[in-house]
């Protein structure tokens, strides 16, 4: 029996991770011929499971006290066990957000199950359940499956279609909880960045990212902090693209060097940042070193700007590399984009 | 708060990750060719960990920050070479495979019985602390299954700031998805917390510091307990590096007017 483990956002809606590991679940019960249940933790879990009652589940449980309106390590984890233990699942798929990847594994250990995270493909071979993740920071693919079950797989976002379909009714089932007595956390808020400010956009279809060399002498033998900063934010604006960094730009601030303060350590892509998914990804003033280049495994299509012909980006790293003052090039590039 | 808090920090060694990593096979699961000769650094993530409980030991009277490692007692000593003149700590080493491809139940089991060892060990003052992933799994499981196995209820992960009040309660700062923190609170501790990044800089290397931890970490390294710490129960079908190199096309001695109209056109496409 596979369950697929959901949770819903603040509006009772169900995340677009979370639909694209109902299509991950679907697909997986369809190739092993397995039952398929839904677990779904959170504000309005009932309205969720209606929403996705055609995926073809045979039951809907739901944990939707008020215990989980908010995202909070000890309620999730007690209600995600629960829904597991109650399921009887084997195979148990969950999306890999933010609030699944503070709770699951602790669930997984309560509910006698073994989790493995960042999944990015799950599929039946020869009678077995084979799982795909990346290790060493997106060096190396393994392929693997647990000869113990229940076994929890977190999927990452980005690998499967999102699960759509006409909302029905699901006959969902509320399961019981021990939430145990008071909570030592409390959840205080979500602290974003204001609208025009954001430069995170995990949706965006272009990846820009940053390097130091904004930040560094240029042919007049100056700095041009403040000019690298506007270009860069013109361009985000302009383009709709979400901003990544390389470590040392980021590191410049704390060490005290006139740097690019919009841009923060969430930012940083790579060794010790995050890997986004983007269609497109530029780089400018970056070197392509390799702890920053494993950040950009899941970017498509992807090109450079950069002084140095002989840089990472031109050993078989981008599909283009413009040997070109970004400086220049970007300014040009935002004018044209403007017009 | 009175006591101060007794901060364990997991962190271990990664290659360097400036080196080529190439997996092999082996009848024990999947390594990596010449894995015994690859340089380490401390995992990236652990680090930020292990400089902001030095930073907090230091703001908190009667803190205490152990550096709790498991990793090959060889490769363990060279990397205390460098990290032990970061910040003051005392390591508790466990002597077993760093390697990516462990079991991350089985390592977290073998964590958690070094800690709950730690002579003087006060749950009630514990802040367990470490990377919100490491570089070689990157899985970001075992912290919160350590925590499970010590009954620790309040977890964090990807925390990016801590601060503490007097009395001992401290507000945590998530990352979550779209660039945004998720604020909590809590009470005090036990707790857990996997970091990101964290603010500090990495701290220059102080001698003293050096020495002063270095008279714990030899003591340490000898009386370290051996591990046994495997693939477990995961059987690997396939490890590989996928073949993405690009042919790339270098433009050179090209305008920017027209580096920047194909750029554009790129980017509307």
């Amino acid at each position: 029996m596979i369950l697929t483990l959901l949770h819903t956002q603040d509006d009772g809606s169900l995340p677009k991770a979370a639909l694209e590991t109902v299509s991950a679940a679907i697909s997986l019960a369809q190739e092993t011929g397995a039952e398929l249940k839904v677990g779904i933790i959170g504000n309005d879990a009932a309205g969720a499971a209606n929403a996705i009652s055609a995926c073809g589940a045979s039951a809907f449980l739901t944990v939707s006290a008020p215990e989980v309106a908010s995202p909070r390590y000890a309620t999730d984890a007690a209600a995600a066990a629960a829904l597991i233990k109650t399921s009887g699942a084997e195979i148990i798929l969950a999306p890999g957000t933010s609030r699944f990847a503070r709770c699951l594994p602790g669930a997984a250990f309560r509910a006698g199950a073994q989790a493995d995270t960042h999944v990015v493909s799950v599929k039946a071979e020869g009678g077995k359940v084979v799982a795909q993740r990346w290790f060493y920071r997106q060096r190396i693919l393994g392929s693997f499956t647990r000869n113990a079950t229940p076994w929890l797989l977190m999927i990452d976002s980005g690998v499967y279609e999102p699960f759509s379909a006409a909302p029905g009714m699901a006959a969902a089932t509320e399961a019981a909880v021990e939430f145990g007595t008071e909570q030592k956390t409390k959840f205080s808020g979500i602290e974003a960045p204001a609208a025009d400010a954001q430069t995170i956009r995990p949706d965006a279809q272009l990846l820009f990212v940053a390097g130091a060399g904004w930040t560094k002498k240029q042919k007049d033998g100056q700095t041009h902090v403040g000019e690298a900063g506007s270009l860069i934010q013109g361009f985000l604006k302009l383009a709709k693209a979400s901003l990544g960094s390389s470590k040392s730009i980021v590191d410049m601030q704390s060490e005290g060097q006139e740097a690019l303060t919009f841009i923060t350590h969430m930012n940083q892509v790579g060794q010790t940042g995050s890997t986004p998914r983007h269609a497109k990804g530029l780089s400018t003033c970056c070197h392509g070193e390799e702890p920053h280049v494993v950040g950009w495994r899941f970017i498509n299509e992807r090109r450079a700007v950069n002084l140095d012909p002989n840089c990472g980006w031109a050993q078989g790293k981008a599909d283009v590399l413009y040997v070109a003052d970004a400086f220049e090039v970007m300014s040009k590039v935002n004018e044209m984009l403007q017009a | 708060m009175t006591n101060g808090f007794q901060i364990v920090v997991c962190g271990s060694l990664v290659p360097d990750p400036l080196q080529t990593l190439e997996p092999v096979s082996s009848p024990q699961g999947p390594g990596l060719k010449n894995e015994t000769m690859l340089p380490s650094v401390l995992d990236p993530w652990a680090a930020c960990a292990l400089y902001e409980a030095a930073n907090l030991a230091k703001q908190i009277p009667g803190s205490k920050v152990y550096l709790v490692s498991l990793g090959p007692k060889a490769k363990l000593q060279q990397l205390m070479m460098t990290v032990a003149q970061k910040v003051p700590f005392e390591l508790v080493a466990v002597d077993g495979s760093a390697s990516g491809f462990t079991d991350a139940q089985q390592v977290a089991e073998q964590l958690a019985a070094a800690i709950g060892a730690i002579p003087g060990l006060d749950k009630s003052r514990l802040l367990l602390f470490g990377g919100c992933s490491s570089a070689s799994r990157d899985a970001g499981v075992t912290l919160q299954l350590i925590g499970e196995r010590l009954g620790i209820q309040d977890q964090f992960t990807a925390v990016d700031e801590l601060k503490v009040a007097d009395d001992g309660s401290f507000t945590v700062k998530e990352r979550i998805e779209g660039g945004r923190y998720q604020v909590s609170t809590c009470t005090g501790a036990p707790a857990v917390l996997a970091w990101a990044t964290g603010s500090l800089p990495e701290p220059p290397n102080n001698p003293q510091v050096g020495m002063m931890n270095m008279r714990g970490v030899m003591p340490a390294l000898m009386k370290a307990r051996k591990a046994e710490v495997n693939t477990g129960a995961v059987a690997y079908a396939a490890t590989e590096i996928p073949a993405q190199k690009r042919d790339t096309r270098i433009v050179k001695d090209t305008p920017a007017e027209e580096i920047a109209r194909e750029i554009v056109e790129w980017i509307r496409r």
